[in-house]
């Protein structure tokens, strides 16, 4: 008897754009009823591989199997029919429609598909532990819901291989644990799926075996089994990565940033901070943990100067006021949530956008005069600092890579010694080098004695580089918290309302 | 066939492209001379010949570039900061009220001519003004609210020299009065190109370059213009520097107007007649120039030549006056519809791959 084939085999897939080579001679293997994690950093080839897979790419070379026979994948409507199912990493729903609605698109019969197709939901539903309401509005759904729905999607049309694009990267900790459920319950039920992220310790948790991507090629293929995170970190970027980012010196005492009763409105006008207090020290990483919308982005904007409020905010002492420019001017650095839209002008070159800051001043500008040669002081000297790979210090800031944006970003906020960095998500979209740099950027920043007001969705980061952590929920703060007293679990439950108030907190 | 993005388009191929979509304008315009009855090459050569080959029609050239070059120039400001003023129109009979003001009814002095260009400017950069104020505080569109200042202006002017300012020496026409000899332009002899408006326009077309590219306004106007909300994390006044820059655009408008009353009119006259259509064609000027002040130097001469040339083509080879607007009207469109070659690369090829943005990600 000859060995069970695998049920999916890529064969020295070779897919080449302009350039580039997106894939070059990758191998992978899927069994039955095994969870893969395809790992790589942002560039990597995942994405393009997916796509191949799932029949948006053609390769240039090699031969993918489906249960040891060779079969071309046209387009994703022939991957469905051969059961390669497809979850987006956002959920590509009609937001108007329910959920059956949302579903019988393409699968449902021509009379009341909707309602045809409901006692099928509810059943796989039912199976899989993928609780949704086929009568619920979509837009009305969490995230995690709508990603459910995709699931089923997937589910309905007879996937046996699903390929899941970095499925956690919208959930609360509670919602991907409730995720892994799901995969745990398919993966039981004999399904094949492909699990792509780059955040190591859910891979570490959930799947079977590993294949990491760097630069295209297949640089590991291991079990989970005996794999480490820094192993995989290792194989992903292709030299070693510290994780370990405590410092060793304690937080000073010093107030920095003392905020009393702050409150502001929403861009539609309602409330969206109410009376927050808090206190930052010198030197200290206060962590902000919520779920989009909570107030986050309010809170920062309220402190750049960029949103009116009420209440009392003092920096060292003295009131902080005055729009963004005076209090960029008072020590207050902002790296924005959205660094394309906000923190750069993306068709301004590299040293143009290093000079948003301080254009107007000396050195770089004499009275109503810019000073060129300042100007391109100034960028190569950012360039040099932070390392910032780009091919001139007068390209276009928008060619430039994510990780390398926001290094000039960091260059730019960062150039005055700052007294408060307002971080918002600073490593979002970030690969793992990028994020390495910008973490140790901020922390050696602490150690120069500045405070650091880090808003992210990455618990992980938030628990790695914070001193402290505050949960935002519907506007009013709970914390902070040290950040040793309180478990990632508690964060998540208190992300979602619970009250909560940790043993160790006093 | 489709297109590929590109990622970095140079200035050569922005160029090349300009260049072609002239040409493409030209050839259709070519078509529109055959239908009615003209061989277009004869069409083409009269142009030329009545144009630049003619001492004469090289003055009128010169005459229809002042204002071309001092709306044009302005234009290409806002245009930058993404501000769509679409009423020079109105912006230049402005200035040509003001200048009427100044010249009809303040005595007579030295400084008579200073005093109307400083009153053109301000009014023209009054009314340019109103329309960023109405975008400012209630979101009003400045395409629209410029369109329809013109009408506003237009109909202002006839008013007043109907009315009002209506001429006492002028029977029943709709005139005003002459202004004084101290209120008119000196022109080259036996032209009609008042040449310190020329040299004014000239001078000002550099001053903005050196503006947008040297100075820290030019910059603020930039970032503006190409992200308005970077502007705003970065605490940039953004309504001082709309302000400045709805001056300055319809401040050169209403300088042209000034131009065209104290140089060729001499007096206020029937809108129509003063504007020509001048703050419409500035904008392909601009367009043309893709926002440098300092091409316009070049691209308002050619329409120059095209708007002398219509006058050339009535006379020569009795063609409706109108084919000048068929003519800007094309070359408008063939360049908005050059945009998309100067970002993307047209890809002839028959198999149909997949379209992928590109790119490993």
């Amino acid at each position: 008897m000859t060995p069970v084939p695998p049920l999916l085999e890529l064969i020295g897939i070779t897919k080449r754009f302009p350039g580039v080579i997106a894939n070059d001679g990758v191998n992978l293997e899927l069994r039955r009823g095994e969870i893969l994690a395809l790992l790589g950093e942002n560039g990597a080839g995942k994405s393009t591989l997916m796509s191949i897979l799932y029949g948006l790419y053609r390769p240039d070379e090699g031969e993918i199997r489906l249960a040891g026979q060779p079969v071309q994948i046209g387009s994703p409507a022939l991957a469905l029919r051969m059961g390669i199912g497809l979850v987006p990493q956002h959920p590509v729903l009609v937001g108007r429609h329910t959920v059956a609605e949302n579903l019988a698109l393409g699968v449902g019969a021509a009379v009341m598909p909707a309602q045809r197709l409901e006692p099928r939901i509810r059943a796989l539903a039912l199976e899989y532990g993928l609780a949704v309401d086929p009568r619920a509005r979509v837009s009305d759904l969490s995230p995690g819901e709508k990603q459910r729905v995709e699931i089923l999607r997937a589910l309905l049309r007879g996937a046996e291989v699903l390929i899941l694009d970095e499925p956690t990267s919208v959930l609360t900790p509670q919602e991907a644990e409730s995720l892994f459920g799901v995969m745990r319950g398919l993966r039981g039920a004999g399904k094949s799926l492909i699990f792509i992220s780059h955040k190591l310790e859910e891979v570490l948790q959930i799947c079977d075996t590993i294949t990491v991507l760097r630069r295209g090629r297949v640089v590991g293929n291991l079990p989970v089994l005996g794999a480490t995170k820094e192993g995989l970190a290792e194989l992903m970027v292709g030299r070693s990565v510290n994780f370990e980012r405590k410092r060793v010196s304690p937080v000073c005492d010093m107030p920095l940033l003392e905020v009393t009763d702050l409150s502001a409105k929403s861009a539609r006008g309602l409330p969206a901070l109410r009376d927050l207090s808090f206190t930052l020290h010198r030197g200290e990483v206060l962590g902000v943990a919520g779920v989009a919308g909570n107030g986050q982005s309010e809170l920062i904007e309220v402190l750049a100067g960029l949103r009116p409020s009420t209440g009392r905010v003092m920096l060292n002492g003295r009131k902080l006021e005055g729009g963004a420019a005076q209090r960029f001017k008072a020590g207050v650095a902002h790296i924005p949530e959205d660094r394309i839209q906000m923190g750069i002008v993306p068709t301004m070159s590299v040293a143009e956008n290093l000079t948003l800051r301080e254009y107007g001043a000396a050195p770089l500008a004499n009275g109503f005069w810019k000073d060129a040669n300042a100007i391109d002081q100034n960028a190569q000297g950012a360039v040099k600092t932070f390392d910032i790979a780009t091919p001139s210090i007068h390209t276009q800031a928008r060619l430039l890579s994510g990780g390398n944006i926001q290094k000039v970003i960091l260059a730019r906020e960062l150039a005055g010694n700052p007294k408060l960095i307002l971080a918002v998500h600073p490593t979002y979209g970030l690969d793992i080098g990028a994020t390495d740099s910008v973490h140790r950027t901020l922390l050696e920043r602490t150690t120069r004695g500045a405070g650091v007001l880090l808003v992210s969705e990455d618990l992980e980061e938030l628990m790695s580089l914070s001193d402290s952590i505050a949960v935002l929920y519907h506007g009013s703060l709970h914390g902070p918290f040290p950040v040793n007293s309180v478990t990632k679990q508690q964060i998540g439950l208190m992300m979602t309302g619970a009250n909560f108030e940790p043993v160790g907190a006093a | 066939m489709r297109f590929t993005p590109l990622l970095n388009p140079s200035r050569w191929r922005t160029l090349q492209v300009s260049s072609l979509a002239v040409i493409v304008a030209l050839l259709i315009v070519g078509i529109v001379f055959a239908l009615s009855g003209v061989n277009p090459l004869t069409a083409y050569w009269e142009m030329l010949r009545g144009t630049l080959l003619d001492s004469r029609g090289l003055a009128e050239v010169a005459r229809r570039m002042i204002p071309l070059l001092l709306i044009g120039a302005g234009l290409t400001l806002a245009f930058r900061a993404q501000f769509f003023n679409i009423g020079a129109e109105g912006q230049l009979l402005f200035g040509a009220m003001a200048a009427g003001a100044v010249a009809l009814f303040l005595p007579i002095t030295p400084l008579t001519l200073p005093l109307m260009f400083a009153a053109g400017a301000l009014a023209g950069g009054g009314l340019a003004l109103l329309a960023a104020w109405l975008r400012q505080r209630f979101a009003v569109n400045e395409i629209l609210s410029t369109l329809m200042l013109n009408y506003g202006a237009f109909y202002l002017m006839l008013y007043l020299i109907g009315g009002p300012w209506k001429g006492k020496n002028v029977r029943g026409f709709m005139y005003s009065d002459e202004f004084a000899a101290g209120a008119q332009l000196p022109m080259i002899p036996n032209t009609l190109v008042h040449y310190p408006t020329l040299v004014l326009a000239i001078l000002l077309a550099i001053a903005l370059q050196i503006l947008l590219t040297r100075t820290t306004l030019g910059f603020e106007l930039r970032v503006v213009g190409e992200n308005s909300s970077a502007a705003k994390y970065a605490g940039l006044k953004t309504s001082s520097i709309v302000t400045i820059m709805a001056l300055i655009t319809g401040g050169l408008a209403g300088l042209a107007g000034v131009g065209e009353v104290a140089g060729i009119h001499h007096r206020l006259l029937e809108p129509g007649q003063i504007s020509l259509g001048y703050g419409f064609t500035a904008v392909i000027v601009a367009w043309l120039a893709r926002g440098n002040p300092g091409l316009t130097l070049l691209t308002a001469p050619l329409m120059a030549v095209i708007l002398a040339g219509g006058d050339v083509l009535k006379i020569s080879l009795n063609l409706p006056f109108r084919i000048v607007d068929v003519f800007s009207g094309v070359m408008l469109l063939c360049l908005i519809a050059s945009e998309i070659f100067i970002t993307n690369k047209l890809v002839w090829s028959r198999a149909v791959k997949p379209t992928g943005s590109g790119g490993a990600s």
